[in-house]
């Protein structure tokens, strides 16, 4: 029996009886991050770490939670538990499983690179890894970040000049966030949707700063938008919400970005590759360097991401899950039961 | 190739018109005018003879990018363009160590004709190597063809006016007249900018054709149109689009996609030496025996045929059945109003009686009322047509898709509630989404699968499957998963013909996805009796 089996509620440690991310209500979950195919309602109680605390709170209303440093180890009828930084969106972690020598790691969502706002990736040892394969194909291959905030800041800044509205889509926990701690201010005013400057306020109540928003509300007129930048969530984009914009450029960014389909297909204007997510080599680096030799993928191109890593030697099989994860047109959700 | 591909993601990289003209206008003032042409080729799909095969192509990228040629096979279907998955499974590279612009690149693709298989290798990885990922991806379509950007034909010429206007140097030129110097059998290869726009009297290419006028389809009852007595009604033949030239003694017949088409019939041929004045005409190729016309499916076989064999050319003849003349004589007439051009055209056709087997004119139908002609149209499918072309009797011959004068009024399609039993993912603009699916009809207590279909549905709809698909997959095939069959959808089609070739014994023509019958249980869908009672 393995120390973590997929089940029909999600992942699920049978000696501690604790499920990962479950998807359906179980009597005890532990919490990778708080994106809303991770973090589920419905559920006994809940563990996460503390800095994602704020967020599920915000999300989820008041359930029964503990909260945990990163790093600190917490016992479950003989099995070892801890959270380790994920680098994904503020709050996000890894679990760190161990059970009679054998340790595992259930990676969640999460990215090598620092954003300067998330807990930096820590990278674990483990013998068996669960690592999501959001982007596991050999084209997403992620371009700098600091150029990809120069050329958003150019964009808005040509925009302004122009008196034309710059709208940007983003995840509204995280990308959004992200997103505003690079923004010149120099340029213009930054607006953003409800959803992600109620995000903000759940995340600056918890006591970590960020640069200055605004929230979209009724009183504003088309003009106060000439010079700004708009944040919103990317199903704003085809809501009746954007119709107050004059001829907004649409922006969109996202590590489907990557794909010139995948934009065209959004209609949109610009399209940023910015992901939250390893990107190809990040994930074929964090899977050498855990010295794991069984790779489970999950989310994603599971099948063809374990065929390569099959070839490569490991031994490995895909997890299917019940959500999509992340995908271009919503923020991370639980698909529609048909 | 640095302007050309600053012009490319300037394209790219807005859905508004009017930036993409000033951007293209851009790249004319700053581009030599052979990367002009060349520009204005690829934007009219003309591109380079091929090289290199894109099997090699594959073989090389995934060598380079040091994978295994399934994964960039993989890859490559869900990214969907062959020229971008190359591009992008390379290394990144920030600058190009290179300068050569389009036209020089154009060359060396073009060089590489008679080299063997090793030195092709060279030069094309060489050039990889020496590019950013922007410019890569522009030098393999300059291979492999196909550059979509959002830019019409319309649009160039649109900039093209603008260009010229802008440009003292330049003759002014109107945009109809730049349309119709674009149409037709120029090569860019051969022929300078000068040539191709400037100069007062180009090298006047025969067998030019003219731009056709595309109607838009009539959604609504055609009451909205007005007056009955202000329109000409003509059945909308269900062949293909076609323009036939007479000049100087040589016949060339133009298909819509500008496709010079005069070899596959060569029924037409005698045309040519016809007594009478020369002409263009406006019209359909159509496979007519028995004084009906044949199914669609007849004249399938003859369009992908270089060579007509006799015992083809018995079994499915053709015909250009006429509808509109766009020059007669030397005189290009399509500023008169339909109504004389018409007049003309009876005319023209009555004096070749010894032609009328293969050059036939497609009959106005009388009617006082839309009623008279609605009902006249439910009679559409026996008679092997897809409905009505509606045409404004005072209207002039436009250029391209215009609304107003001409205007498509099709029959309904048929339809059959079927049970989706394969998915396969999509690729390009829907790599991550389960889009293309395969149903079928019952046959007693089996599922026979007889259409596959993926256009039809909302993008929310397709997410929504794509869900379905993931929890109701029952084996895996590659691409393709067989799902447990219990949605039913509703599909539409044109035409219904028996086919071999087929499990179910029937192929669809233009198979769409209606609407998804949630209303419906598997157990309720159609039969195959049901679809085979469709085939006349």
């Amino acid at each position: 029996m393995n120390v973590i089996e997929s089940t029909d509620r999600g992942l699920y440690c049978a000696k501690a009886d604790v499920y990962i991310d479950p998807w359906k209500p179980v009597p005890r979950a532990l919490i990778t991050h708080g994106h809303s195919d991770h973090a589920r309602p419905g559920h006994d109680a809940y563990a996460c770490v503390k800095s994602s605390k704020a967020i599920l709170r915000h999300r989820l209303g008041p359930i029964k939670m503990t909260t945990y440093n990163y790093g600190e180890t917490f016992t479950i009828n003989g099995v070892k538990f801890s959270f380790h930084p994920a680098g994904h969106v503020i709050g996000s972690a890894q679990i760190r499983i161990e059970q009679d020598g054998e340790v595992w790691v259930v990676t969640g969502d999460y990215k090598l690179e620092d954003d300067g706002i998330s807990e930096t990736y820590e990278q674990l040892q483990c013998h068996a890894m669960i690592t999501e394969s959001t982007f596991g194909l050999p084209v997403y291959d992620w371009t700098d970040q600091e150029e990809v905030y120069n050329d958003i800041n150019n964009w808005w800044s040509e925009n302004a000049d122009d008196g034309t509205t710059t709208f940007l889509t983003a995840y509204s926990l995280g990308k959004a966030q992200r997103i505003l701690q690079h923004l010149d201010q120099s340029i213009g005013t930054v607006y953003c949707h409800g959803a992600i400057a109620n995000m903000n306020d759940a995340i600056v109540n918890s006591g970590i700063d960020l640069n200055p928003y605004h929230k979209v509300n009724a009183d504003n007129k088309a003009d106060d938008y000439k010079t700004a930048i708009v944040l919103s969530p990317p199903s704003a984009l085809n809501s009746a919400w954007i119709k107050r914009f004059k001829n907004p450029s649409v922006g969109v960014a996202s590590g489907w970005m990557a794909l010139r389909g995948a934009r065209r297909r959004r209609g949109a204007d610009r399209g940023f590759i910015l992901s939250d997510h390893c990107d190809w080599k990040s994930l074929n680096q964090a899977i050498t360097d855990s010295g794991a030799t069984r790779i489970y993928p999950t989310h994603g191109y599971t099948q063809i991401f374990s065929q390569w890593l099959t070839e490569k030697g490991y031994d490995s099989q895909p997890i299917e899950t019940a959500f999509i994860g992340e995908t271009l047109d919503a923020e991370p959700q639980e698909e529609t039961k048909v | 190739m640095k302007h050309f591909t600053n012009l490319f993601l300037a394209l790219d990289q807005t859905t508004k018109t009017t930036v993409k003209v000033q951007s293209l206008v851009d790249f004319f003032n700053a581009a030599s005018d052979s990367d002009k042409v060349w520009a204005i080729a690829l934007f009219t799909h003309r591109r380079p003879r091929r090289t290199v095969t894109t099997s090699l192509l594959r073989e090389w990228a995934a060598e380079k990018a040091g994978i295994p040629l399934w994964l960039f096979e993989e890859t490559y279907h869900v990214v969907g363009d062959l020229a971008e998955t190359i591009a992008k499974v390379l290394p990144a590279k920030s600058t190009a160590s290179t300068n050569r612009d389009l036209s020089e690149w154009i060359q060396y693709i073009m060089a590489l004709k008679d080299k063997d298989e090793e030195d092709k290798k060279q030069q094309i990885t060489e050039a990889w190597e020496s590019l950013t990922a922007d410019e890569r991806f522009l030098f393999n379509k300059l291979i492999t063809g196909g550059f979509r950007v959002g830019v019409s034909q319309k649009l160039v010429t649109k900039a093209l006016a603008k260009y010229l206007d802008s440009h003292t140097t330049a003759t002014s030129r109107e945009e109809n007249q730049i349309a119709h110097r674009l149409m037709g059998n120029w090569d860019p290869v051969t022929i300078s900018f000068q040539d191709l726009i400037l100069n007062e009297d180009p090298n006047d290419d025969l067998s030019r054709p003219y731009p056709f006028y595309l109607a838009y389809a009539l959604e609504d009852s055609p009451q909205d149109l007005g007056e009955p007595d202000d329109w000409a009604a003509e059945w909308k033949w269900d062949g293909i689009r076609g323009q036939l030239i007479r000049r100087e003694g040589q016949l060339f017949l133009w298909s819509r996609g500008e496709e010079l088409v005069t070899d596959k019939y060569p029924e037409l041929a005698r045309l040519a030496e016809a007594v009478g004045p020369d002409f263009v005409i406006d019209g359909e190729i159509l496979a007519y025996g028995d004084g009906m016309p044949l199914p669609f499916q007849a004249l399938q076989k003859r369009i992908g045929r270089k060579t007509v064999s006799k015992k083809l050319m018995a079994e499915v003849p053709i015909i250009i059945m006429a509808y509109d003349l766009l020059e007669i004589g030397t005189h290009d007439i399509r500023d008169q109003s339909y109504e004389k051009r018409r007049d003309q055209l009876k005319g023209l056709i009555s004096d070749l009686p010894l032609h009328h087997d293969i050059l036939k004119l497609s009959e106005l139908q009388a009617f006082d009322t839309w009623a008279e002609l609605s009902s006249l149209r439910d009679t559409a499918r026996e008679r092997l047509t897809e409905g009505f072309m509606l045409k404004r009797k005072t209207g002039d011959y436009k250029v391209g898709r215009k609304k107003g004068d001409w205007w498509k009024w099709k029959v309904d399609p048929m339809t059959i509630d079927a049970v989706m039993i394969y998915a396969m993912r999509g690729h390009g603009r829907r790599a991550n989404l389960y889009t293309d699916f395969t149903f079928a009809v019952w046959d007693g207590d089996r599922l026979v699968s007889f259409t596959k279909a993926y256009s039809g549905l909302t993008d929310a709809e397709f997410k929504e499957l794509t869900s379905f698909v993931n929890k109701n997959t029952v084996e895996r095939f590659g691409p393709v998963r067989s799902v447990t069959p219990v949605l039913v959808f509703e599909i539409a089609f044109k035409g219904i013909n028996e086919s071999k070739r087929h499990k179910s014994g029937v192929a669809l023509r233009f198979p769409r996805i209606k609407r998804w019958r949630r209303d419906k249980l598997a157990s309720e869908a159609d039969t195959l009796a049901n679809l085979k009672a469709l085939l006349r």
